[in-house]
């Protein structure tokens, strides 16, 4: 099965051999009254007029695209963000969970749900459902509860019920399901915000649709500032995949451009938890859709690991898997050090706190100048700022208060403001 | 050749009663207990007895169910342990054996070889919460060309149009949701349960079995000739847990 065109999924959802929808029969009605809404509604001029309305005025769009200067001249490339640290609620899963909350009014429904692991997508559902007015719960794993409590916070002052998945790995698989069972008790007022590219069809199509914002900008902007040039590689981090299917997006049909994608390789010691589905998993069905995941032979799904608590998911969004199938995207995966590391570095360097997220994204690019071409263009997308991710730096620098400032230390000397430029 | 599900039912039937059908996962109480309670239901006349195929995330699953399910895999439970148990105890099962589990860990077996496996160890269908009509069409296929069956699910939101579509080549027997929600026992069902199985009653020619919330016989005694079968889960699982025996929970449901 091929998709009618290159990015448009086949009409029951699939891109290539991945993607459908495997899900109780069931959740089939809502699954097809999302379809159809997603057809009528979301392709609808009035629709998209106001969706980008809102994300002017009240998200913030068009996001910077910035260009480092100091890790481009130490890297001896052009080092560009694209900055969607710099939306509402500060990543960008607002993008999304605006494009959901506009489709629940205009589908009639009053309540809206969401899965959230970092908490992100959780605090840009909540800020969407009280900004549109509709009644909020955001399930979340017990772990990620007490990781994240910032956020915990914040969804709860901005109206939603917060409720914690006290089962499975107690992360953000199992927040899914908690998800995916409130909504088949209460599909009828009730639409399920899915915070990636994941799940079942329409949802992977959906949501990059919702983010594929990021990409359009980032090429118009990139565009204006070289006379109408492309970027050599664009780099986005991978858990399920929405920042990285926005960037990529608009650039999948240019194909000068590298599409690069970069997974948690958590700790990186042999048997190690970590979150590399497309570099590391086998294909397998998982929450609604057939997909690249991290599985047991007999196809029990395993418990992912990231530093970075929004790439902790055992799988990853079908269209990603068929870009890596096709050879259109290339997909690495950085160890948790390496992420922190160029976390520190972009602190010091650029003056920007990242999300670790990102940090991967980063990273990537910091540790593999060598692999992109001299002098040439790369953007990353930067999904997200890192106040969130305080308490874990905390938490690791405490353990080892010298083993990270020496690693950037060491490749990236900070400079002082004597030996600086 | 008919199906044994079906045959199994309408010998339920001529005696005058609906079909019982207890739900047990692979590995529940424990690895052996297990087949302790499999022989003693069949013994104390179960029709057909669904065995549970634990998966990591049963997302059909209430709770109840989702943590016996999470032990059974902690005690190693796989799909090939229940193939070989089963094959071991060919013909001296009078129930038929239907097995209920999510996509993935078949998927994995690989469903070609799955199909022959589990025909050779006297399986005679499957109950896949996860395989909407939309993604059955291949497997159903190469189930049925080793005789096994695949039991459609359709529930209270089930539109006419999709009841036909799972009728339409629907054997062995389909299987009704009760509720709009996940397994486990419940004092009461809906009341549109009655409305909905009368139209799933006209759809369908093979026989219907009413699940998930059922705890008593007085709960499907209600529904009358429009459910032939009754499916027993989380309230079995919850009995056997605390101790107790499987058949002997069932009797009541066999009078």
């Amino acid at each position: 099965m091929t998709p009618k065109k290159d990015t448009t999924p086949t009409d029951s959802g699939y891109y290539g051999e991945f993607g459908g929808r495997f899900v109780p029969e069931l959740l089939m009605p809502p699954v097809l009254e999302l379809t159809r809404a997603a057809q009528e509604i979301v392709a609808s001029k009035e629709f998209q007029d106001e969706f980008t309305a809102i994300l002017r005025d009240y998200v913030g769009r068009p996001s910077a695209l910035y260009h480092c200067p100091n890790i481009s001249r130490e890297l001896g490339l052009e080092f560009w963000l694209k900055r969607e640290d710099l939306n509402h609620t500060g990543a960008h899963k607002i993008n999304n969970t605006i494009g959901q909350a506009l489709l629940t009014k205009k589908m009639g429904k009053p309540r809206i749900i969401a899965e959230t692991g970092a908490g992100q997508h959780g605090v840009a559902t909540a800020t969407a459902a009280a900004m549109l007015g509709l009644e909020c719960v955001v399930y979340m794993g017990e772990i990620d509860v007490e990781r994240q409590a910032h956020n915990v916070r914040r969804m709860e002052l901005l109206g939603a019920t917060v409720v914690p998945a006290k089962n499975g790995t107690k992360t953000l698989k199992d927040a899914v399901n908690l998800a995916l069972k409130d909504w088949i008790a209460n599909q009828r007022t009730t639409h399920y915000c899915i915070g990636s590219v994941i799940g079942p069809h329409p949802f992977p199509e959906l949501v990059r649709d919702f983010q594929a914002v990021i990409g359009l900008e980032a090429k118009e902007q990139f565009a204006a500032r070289t006379m109408g040039r492309l970027p050599d590689a664009v780099v986005a981090c991978v858990g399920g995949g929405s920042n990285a299917m926005g960037m990529f997006h608009a650039f999948v049909p240019e194909t000068s451009v590298r599409l690069i994608g970069v997974e948690a390789a958590g700790t990186g010691e042999p048997g190690c938890y970590h979150s590399s589905s497309l570099s590391q998993g086998t294909p397998g069905v998982f929450q609604g859709t057939l997909t690249k995941l991290l599985q047991t032979e007999q196809g029990q799904i395993e418990p992912s690991h990231s530093v970075a608590p929004g790439l902790d998911y055992p799988g990853v969004g079908p269209e990603h898997a068929w870009l890596q199938a096709t050879g259109r995207a290339e997909y690495y995966c950085l160890k948790d050090d390496r992420a922190l590391n160029a976390f520190f570095v972009l602190c010091r360097k650029e003056g920007i706190i990242p999300a670790l997220e990102s940090s991967h994204a980063v990273g990537w690019v910091l540790d593999n100048a060598d692999r992109l071409p001299k002098g040439g263009n790369v953007i990353v997308c930067l999904s997200g700022r890192g106040d969130k991710d305080m308490g874990i730096v905390e938490e690791v620098l405490a353990k080892d208060p010298s083993a990270y400032s020496d690693i950037y230390s060491a490749k990236y000397a900070v400079k002082g403001p004597k030996e600086g430029k | 050749m008919g199906s044994l599900l079906t045959t199994r039912i309408e010998e339920a039937k001529a005696k005058g009663r609906k079909a019982v059908i207890p739900y047990l996962p692979f590995c529940h109480p424990d690895c052996e207990r297990f087949w302790t309670e499999i022989e003693g239901m069949d013994a104390a006349g179960a029709d057909v007895i669904e065995v549970g195929v634990p998966f990591s995330d049963p997302v059909a699953d209430g709770p109840v169910i989702e943590e016996a399910v999470n032990e059974c895999l902690e005690r190693g439970a796989c799909l090939k342990g229940i193939l070989d148990g089963l094959a071991e105890r060919k013909g001296k099962l009078h129930a038929a054996i239907v097995l209920m589990g999510y996509v993935n860990p078949f998927m994995q077996y690989g469903w070609e070889k799955f199909a022959a496996d589990a025909a050779a160890a006297g399986v005679s269908g499957l109950i896949v919460p996860d395989l909407p009509y939309e993604e059955a069409g291949e497997i159903k296929a190469l189930l049925r060309a080793q005789g096994l069956d695949l039991v459609p699910l359709v529930g209270l939101n089930t539109s006419a149009d999709r009841l036909a579509l799972y009728a339409e080549d629907a054997s062995g027997f389909a299987y009704f949701v009760s509720v709009l929600g996940t397994t486990g026992a419940r004092d009461s069902l809906p009341e549109e349960v009655f409305e909905k199985l009368t139209l799933a009653r006209k759809a369908f020619t093979v026989p219907l079995a009413l699940g998930f919330g059922i705890k008593t016989p007085e709960q499907a005694a209600r529904f009358g000739d429009l459910a032939d079968a009754v499916v027993i889960g989380s309230a079995i699982v919850s009995h056997t847990k605390a101790g107790g025996s499987a058949a002997q929970f069932l009797a009541p449901f066999l009078k």
